[in-house]
């Protein structure tokens, strides 16, 4: 293994979310350079945001990403609604943690099934698994679906969701057609679960280790997706307003995406980091499909995100069960004439105060940050967003950093494999980290 | 007769007109049947070059954008514009309202020099478009339908009427008349969406671009009526619309 020279460029790693290479460049068996470039062409969201009114925002916000934007419209309403100090009813946040379980499932199965697996079975994409394991495939596509019916009837549809708004729904959704959604999530549960078990439990992961920081939300009621503290294994548990405290964005060269790094080291965020931090609060259904997967709390393994995903899926189609019969035990009622909920383009909006606020959600793929200046008129000011990927892109390097050496003595297809695996597998969204945020504002 | 071979490219955008493809269900099965899918990142590994229709999603922003869409024309026979990203620039003209160095600096600090950006700009700003899929995102139905239509030599049919005519059809309370008026721009945009915004009870933002002779005086009309200020108008036409007149 000493003495051997490696070179590897991969251009445009495929079945990731944007556009990133993966460089390794060792010389005489020593590694020289390993990084992610990402070169997705800059967006400047927060300069987009800059200028508009604060109900303006979550329609654009959303749009910095395709798989993910209930999570960035979640983000962006929590912040303005910590802005403004308003704390939206029990019904309503009832409903946004129905939709982002929906959204995770979405996004968890299209990265397991379509982006993920099809490395285990050394195809290039899902296409040929539609003709070997159709099974699979449908249970997948049943899957997704699900999800997109949930977000179609609930918000219009789940890319970019059009009701979900500040303090509210433009559109309430009706008791019948929750208890039809019900049905189907049932019959999910009972059908494609098992068969999607039975598919990742018989995977061969990769054996590779890397302890690190795992960041996350923390919630004592609940495995949280839309609220809590954040915790950091390292530097503890701590306000969502404290944020710049703790995180520093940096820029790279070979980024345009920030790298985000802690306070001591790279850390990770995402469903593993989840998993391992919040394990016991998982319904008992997901705790059980971890027993099968063989997954255990913690795993510093992180090819077992995709597993991690598995499990979480489980977990959101009980949480959302769960939800709805809640809902409906209560009854949905229409609060709009009461709360009108605050519209992008409503004629009238209550005034506000010269404020600024924070929303933390967790995206399919981490810790989501938004935080806004509102200024006098109810305009931003400043904004700033914190992508789950830009957290990641400093932790998945120093993972390359440690896993080439151990694999330097195979051929070269086979370190290349390793590595789009291993990036693949933190399911990476590209377009989001080059959101382009401004950073240094002090709230 | 051959599969005709289909390719996939996003450019500056934030995919979520790919990721509609990918989830149109059952039909995406027999969308696979009908065509030989040969480069679509997002979902493949395996990257074709040679292909007969090229779907384009996403907005040139970087000089690389230029040749790389150039190189795309060349080889395809049919150039789609796919989702508002590609037809209209989308939401990613919003920066071109504004200082452009300030922003990079505001991003990138003193490392703005690194990062290379132009102006947002629809991809018939460079290249010859032969079709156009509009929506932010697409609407799966009408993808549907345009493929089918394509596939089956029909010329694909995308509609020329307002939202409001969907609108009214699907029986919603006009916007403009709820008890809190909501600022909607259903008249002027083109429709094809099902209304699909004001339904869910909010205001069509024109995502779907500027419908053919729309009246921009009448709405200029309306718009004053109920007290929206010249701000208010830009900013709202500006969600998806900054560049038109800028369009034939």
């Amino acid at each position: 293994m000493s003495g051997k020279d490696l070179d590897i460029y991969v251009h445009h790693i495929t079945r990731v979310e944007g556009h990133g290479n993966i460089v390794v460049d060792v010389k005489k068996g020593e590694l020289k350079e390993v990084k992610l470039e990402i070169i997705e062409s800059p967006r400047f969201f927060e300069a987009m945001l800059v200028g508009r009114r604060f109900p303006e925002a979550v329609h654009i916000a959303c749009r910095i990403c395709g798989i993910c934007s209930i999570s960035h419209t979640a983000a962006s309403i929590k912040a303005v609604e910590d802005a403004l100090g308003i704390k939206p009813t029990w019904q309503t946040e009832t409903l946004r943690k129905i939709l982002m379980d929906a959204e995770m499932l979405d996004s968890h199965a299209l990265h397991s099934f379509f982006l993920a697996a099809p490395d285990f079975f050394g195809v290039p994409s899902v296409i040929p698994m539609v003709s070997t394991h159709s099974e699979v495939i449908k249970t997948a596509i049943n899957l997704k679906k699900l999800a997109h019916d949930i977000c179609d009837v609930m918000v219009g549809r789940h890319t970019h969701p059009i009701s979900m708004v500040v303090d509210g729904f433009t559109n309430l959704v009706t008791e019948e057609q929750m208890e039809e959604l019900l049905g189907k999530i049932k019959q999910a549960q009972k059908e494609d679960v098992p068969r999607m078990l039975d598919f990742f439990s018989k995977l061969k992961f990769p054996q590779f280790e890397r302890r690190t920081n795992y960041n996350c939300l923390v919630n004592p009621e609940e495995y949280p997706f839309y609220d809590g503290m954040i915790k950091s294994s390292e530097a503890g548990v701590y306000k969502p307003r404290d944020y710049k405290q703790k995180i520093a964005e940096r820029v790279v060269d070979h980024s345009t995406a920030k790298h985000a790094f802690g306070p001591v080291k790279p850390y990770m965020v995402g469903a593993l980091a989840r998993f391992n931090t919040n394990y016991k609060q998982l319904l008992p259904e997901a705790q059980k499909a971890a027993k099968l997967l063989k997954l255990e709390a913690p795993s510093y393994n992180p090819y077992h995100i995709t597993l991690a995903q598995v499990v979480e899926i489980v977990h959101c189609l009980e949480s959302m069960s769960r939800h709805i019969e809640q809902l409906l035990s209560r009854g949905i009622k229409d609060e709009r004439a009461e709360r009108p909920p605050l519209a992008g383009w409503s004629a009238k909006l209550p005034p506000v105060k010269k404020s600024w606020g924070v929303g933390v959600v967790e995206a399919p793929r981490g810790l989501l940050i938004h935080e806004y200046r509102i200024n006098g008129n109810g305009a931003i000011d400043a904004a700033n967003c914190i992508i789950p990927t830009a957290q990641n892109l400093a932790n998945i390097e120093a993972d390359m950093r440690e896993l080439v050496p151990q694999i330097l003595d195979r051929p070269k297809e086979e370190i290349v494999q390793l590595l789009e695996m291993l990036v693949r597998s933190y399911d990476p969204c590209i377009s989001c980290s080059c959101h382009l945020l401004k950073v240094d504002f002090v709230g | 007769m051959a599969k005709p071979k289909v390719a996939f490219f996003d450019f500056t955008c934030c995919e979520g007109c790919q990721l509609t493809v990918l989830s149109i269900g059952e039909k995406l099965l027999d969308l696979f049947g009908a065509v030989e899918v040969v480069n679509f990142r997002e979902a493949s590994s395996y990257k074709g070059q040679d292909y007969d229709i090229a779907f384009v999603e996403g907005s040139i922003a970087t000089p690389k954008d230029i040749e790389r869409i150039k190189e795309i024309r060349k080889r395809a026979k049919v150039v789609v514009a796919l989702g508002a990203c590609a037809h209209i620039a989308g939401v990613n003209a919003i920066r071109n309202f504004h200082n452009q160095q300030e922003i990079k600096k505001m991003v990138y600090g003193d490392k703005a020099w690194v990062f290379d950006s132009i102006l947002a700009q629809p991809i018939d700003a460079v290249i010859k478009v032969d079709y156009y899929i509009p929506e932010c995102p697409i609407d799966k139905e009408e993808f549907l339908r345009f493929v089918t239509q394509l596939l089956n030599n029909m010329k694909p049919f995308i509609p020329d009427y307002p939202v409001c005519v969907e609108c009214k059809m699907k029986g919603n309370v006009c916007n403009y008349h709820k008890p809190n008026p909501i600022i909607c721009l259903g008249p002027v945009t083109r429709g094809g969406c099902g209304a699909i915004c004001p339904s869910a009870g909010n205001a069509c933002e024109g995502c779907r671009g500027l419908v053919p002779d729309a009246n921009l005086e009448a709405m200029e009309w309306l718009l004053s009526e109920y007290g929206v200020s010249a701000e208010d108008k830009f900013r709202l036409y500006r969600m998806y619309n900054g560049l038109m007149g800028m369009k034939k």
